[in-house]
């Protein structure tokens, strides 16, 4: 029996099916909208179910000489690692003080998952352009994650030296959201950016550029493995802004944060819409520079309880 | 550990068959061989089975956006061979499509440059702001392309009084959203990251590849038709030559968005100061001889040749458009930077492959002449002709 309830959780909701159905809806909302501020009219809504569905019908090819392993390692980690993250980030809202122990550090290998796998598949393709798109992966990823170590640093010190998900949602509960504080506000921004740069947004779709390097990583993919990758990204344009919510602005058990996931959501959109793509060296300095510091004086100022 | 990048032949940068085959160390070009030659349509070939009149609906067709610059080009060519000249209106008619002509293309180019950063609201915004000029094309002459209103001897259409305030009324437009685009892409900081500074081809190496139009000036290297050797309406109205002395992409872009300004300008005081009168000369009969057009293409200058004998027909027609000599200066303007950058500069130079198309002969997989072996073998044909007409 709960065996059976564990894996409902993980395959249909909150995990895989549920997951991937209101990630599609939301890479819908982000085409509209995008295709609103360009005044151009924009897809129907069942437009991303309808690619997802007619992927999964094409042939898979795998590019010759490949290793097949890991060729299908590449999209199978995202999904996994998404479809987990999604269980955890919903059972520890709705019950944050279950003896269920999720901490961050889970956390944090969970979401390295996906650029694992983007990095796996790219380098088993066996293309010059993928093996470019998997090495600026490599970058960015080392790029966006020192800061948002330190943003999450600033959410554990507000949260009093707590590394556990349950307990950080509580401590909010208790004092209100950790973003109505200067600290807050700075973890917000940082993860926040970090966020656009894991969805491989504009102005961080620096792996994949199209115009550039023709779509990186994903160049060789087709069939159901390109669909898994697009679903991996679609949940993660789902389950990132939760996580956000979740960290710094009270948890998401509530009817209110359905506003404040569309509120991030369309600030993502724009920013992914008001900016040209940097370059990865560019990318590389705002992170470990700009954003850097950003971090770090948040961590002082967390560490001095503003 | 040395690797190509291959940018084409069908690649999402550019819709044209072209292949650019970046050798990089890493993500840095260290060097850039260029192949074209996938599309070639022997234009020059056909040109001498038209007749006159003919030439100038195929020379429109070498390029579908400076459609208007090679019949221009052409037909002054023919001009000059046969001694006419068109009548005043006539000229200013072909001023006014001309510089239209250039804010299109320009506004293009904008458009794309936006798309290859990245940048897709750029591309869609500058690109809604073209559109009406297409219509104002279709108002004038009936199609959104392809103008047709070049003749020898004149212009083909008249431009009708009341069409007049319509177009008035788009440059008016058009004169607030330039600024816009203007301000938007020079005060942007992360547009000016990228481009500032990236691919920065010197004066030197400009005048060393022979470089034309918005590659030239935006490397200090002040050349344009319009100003140097003034054909048309170009001496009767007062404009300035845009040029900057940076030479990196920025410099380029800077360029095209003031010289929209200036053709905006151009093409006010042409339809103040327009001429009554007829729109063309009769032309019965091109003599003997040969003629050589120049016309400022948005991309540059473009050059036709012609040579008569005498009859309904062009003897030869010589073709060379802007692009062929822009794109050869690719080579030392992307060498240094990164792959990211080198999409930018490739295109930079507002690239049109369908007026650079050349054959290449391919034996068994390898290219059979180098240029080296073009040379002497034009050379060798020089010596021979040279020898004959001696007798």
């Amino acid at each position: 029996m709960n065996i059976v309830r564990i894996l409902f959780s993980f395959i249909v909701f909150p995990g895989f099916i549920f997951s991937a159905v209101i990630g599609l809806f939301l890479t819908w909302i982000d085409r509209k909208v995008t295709a609103r501020i360009h005044w151009r009219v924009g897809p129907p809504w069942f437009q991303p179910y309808a690619d997802f569905l007619k992927l999964l019908l094409k042939e898979t090819i795998i590019p010759e000489g490949s290793s097949k392993v890991l060729f299908f390692l590449g999209p199978l980690l995202g999904v996994v690692s998404m479809s987990i993250l999604a269980v955890m980030l919903f059972s520890m809202n709705f019950n944050p003080a279950s003896s269920y122990v999720g901490d961050l550090i889970v956390i944090i290998y969970l979401l390295a998952l996906a650029p694992i796998g983007i990095i796996i598949g790219g380098s088993a393709s066996k293309n010059p352009l993928a093996s470019v798109g998997a090495s600026r992966e490599m970058t960015q990823y080392f790029a966006y994650e020192l800061p948002f170590l330190f943003a999450l640093a600033i959410v554990i010190l507000k949260a009093g030296g707590n590394i556990k998900f349950g307990e950080i949602i509580l401590a909010q509960e208790a004092t209100g959201p950790f973003l109505y504080s200067l600290s807050g506000v700075i973890a917000a921004v940082v993860i926040l950016l970090s966020t656009q740069a894991k969805l491989s947004f504009v102005p961080f779709d620096i792996p994949e550029a199209e115009q550039e390097i023709m779509a990186g990583p994903y160049i060789e993919y087709s069939g159901v493995a390109l669909a898994m990758y697009k679903v991996t990204r679609a949940m993660m344009f789902f389950t990132l802004p939760l996580f956000l919510i979740s960290l710094v602005w009270g948890g998401f058990a509530n009817w209110w944060a359905i506003l404040k996931f569309l509120l991030i959501i369309v600030l993502i959109i724009l920013i992914k819409n008001t900016n040209p793509r940097l370059r990865i060296d560019q990318a590389l300095k705002f992170f470990w520079i700009g954003i850097g510091i950003l971090s770090i004086l948040g961590l002082v100022l967390a560490f001095y309880g503003l | 550990m040395r690797r190509v990048v291959p940018i084409g032949p069908y690649h999402p940068l550019q819709e044209e068959p072209e292949f650019f085959k970046l050798i990089v160390e890493g993500e840095k070009v260290v060097d850039l061989e260029i192949n074209i030659g996938y599309n070639h349509r022997g234009h020059e070939f056909i040109s001498p089975t038209l007749t006159w009149d003919q030439v100038p609906f195929l020379v429109e067709r070498i390029c579908g956006i400076c459609s208007d610059s090679h019949p221009y080009a052409y037909v002054l060519a023919v001009e000059d061979c046969a001694h006419v000249t068109p009548p005043p209106r006539s000229q200013y008619i072909r001023t006014i499509i001309g510089e239209l002509e250039r804010i299109h293309s320009h506004y293009l180019w904008l458009g794309l440059a936006g798309h290859f950063i990245g940048y897709n609201t750029v591309w869609m915004w500058v690109w809604r702001y073209r559109e009406p000029l297409l219509d104002l094309f279709e108002l004038i002459m009936g199609n959104r392309n392809h103008y047709a209103i070049n003749k020898i001897g004149g212009a083909r259409r008249d431009i009708r009084k009341e069409d007049f305030p319509k177009i008035e009324k788009y440059l008016d437009l058009l004169e607030e959203k330039n600024a816009m685009f203007t301000k938007a892409i020079l005060d942007d900081p992360v547009i000016r990251a990228r481009l500032e500074d990236v691919g920065v081809l010197s004066k030197e190496d400009a005048i060393a590849y022979a470089v034309t139009g918005p590659t030239a000036r935006g490397s200090g290297y002040a050349i344009d038709v319009r100003k140097d050797d003034p054909y048309d309406a170009y001496d009767k109205v007062d404009w300035n030559e845009i040029v900057f002395e940076e030479g990196d992409v920025l410099a380029k872009a800077k360029v095209r968005l003031l010289e929209c300004d200036e053709s905006i300008k151009i093409v006010r005081q042409c339809l103040k100061n327009m001429p009554e009168g007829s729109i063309e000369t009769r032309v019965d009969e091109i003599p003997p001889g040969e003629g050589i057009g120049r016309h400022e293409a948005p991309r540059g200058e473009v050059f036709h040749y012609v040579r008569s004998n005498g009859s309904n027909m062009p003897v030869r027609h010589k073709v060379r458009a802007p692009s062929f000599m822009n794109i050869a200066s690719n080579v030392v303007a992307v060498r240094g930077y990164s792959i990211a950058d080198a999409a930018l500069v490739l295109a930079s130079v507002d690239p049109c492959y369908c007026c650079t198309e050349r054959t290449f002969v391919y034996q068994s997989g390898k290219k059979k002449y180098s240029g080296q072996d073009l040379l002497k073998l034009s050379w060798e044909k020089t010596e021979k002709l040279k020898r004959r007409y001696k007798k």
